[in-house]
């Protein structure tokens, strides 16, 4: 495996898409290789930080407002019978 | 079949993570609100048809998406260009330099990441058209596998990956761009001063 066809499986890498045999491949030029090992945590900070910052709180007037249409509103009783 | 009594208990934890994906679709508060609401109710009213033991989440995003793409989308004459900025792998990081040189001494180009507001990334995320946008949302907000996803969005696998990468290889892109603009840099250890 070179960095080439590293370049070219790290997303499936990273999304744990690879065969067993190809991910071990790969682990192991990223072991080997600096620059790809970098730039393959590099796309992992990238991800986990649009993760954390695309966080939203639900407004609580939506949600009240679900679980009355759903029947189970503080003023409705349970559902089931 | 699925009890509709046990519907609440076990989709109402869903809901943060429908609301946040149905803000990144709609880019808009209000239709978000409504979107998910509609989800929730769909979802109850159709739950009886959920198979037990199968993945309610992905279930759940099923509706959110179909209805996005049959309510919201149908807003407008057809789907959105889907024109969109190819650039190279890692667009980030090798405009940082960092596959020229492994150089260890460096610090994490991730605070460049760190630098940029919330708000900015949201933007940044919401400005990819439509297609690709749902794909990394699923992807990378979700954390849905490649099958998953092409059950939601009812697409081939291989239309799937081609979406997240080239909507991933955009994103950064956009974000690259704010942090141009803003001039966030990695501090460098033997910065000459400034």
């Amino acid at each position: 495996m070179n960095c080439q066809e590293t370049h070219l499986r790290v997303y499936e890498y990273l999304d744990g898409e690879l065969t067993v045999w190809k991910r071990r491949a790969i682990t192991r030029h990223l072991d080997e290789c600096p620059p790809c090992g970098e730039a393959f945590e590099f796309e992992v900070d990238l991800r986990r930080v649009v993760v954390s910052k695309c966080r939203e709180q639900v407004p609580s007037e939506l949600r009240s407002r679900i679980a009355i249409a759903l029947g189970i509103g503080e003023q409705a009783g349970p559902t089931s019978d | 079949m699925a009890d509709p009594a046990g519907f609440a208990d076990q989709a109402m934890p869903y809901m943060s993570a429908l609301y946040a994906a149905a803000l990144r679709m709609t880019r808009n508060p209000s239709d978000a609100e409504d979107l998910v609401q509609e989800t929730f109710l769909r979802a109850y009213r159709g739950f009886e048809g959920f198979h037990e033991g199968t993945n309610l989440k992905a279930w759940l995003y099923k509706i959110l998406t179909n209805t996005f793409i049959n309510q919201y989308r149908a807003k407008k004459r057809r789907p959105e260009q889907v024109d969109l900025d190819d650039v190279e792998d890692f667009y980030i990081f090798r405009r940082l330099g960092g596959l020229e040189t492994a150089d260890a001494t460096r610090t994490p180009e991730a605070e460049v990441l760190e630098g940029i507001p919330d708000s900015e990334v949201k933007d940044a995320l919401e400005s990819i058209p439509e297609q690709f946008r749902m794909a990394v949302i699923l992807a990378d907000v979700e954390g849905f596998s490649y099958k998953e996803i092409a059950d939601i969005l009812d697409v081939p696998i291989g239309t799937v990956m081609s979406r997240i990468h080239r909507g991933r290889r955009a994103l950064q892109k956009k974000l690259w761009d704010y942090a141009e603009r803003n001039n966030l840099r990695p501090r460098v250890e033997s910065a000459t001063g400034g």
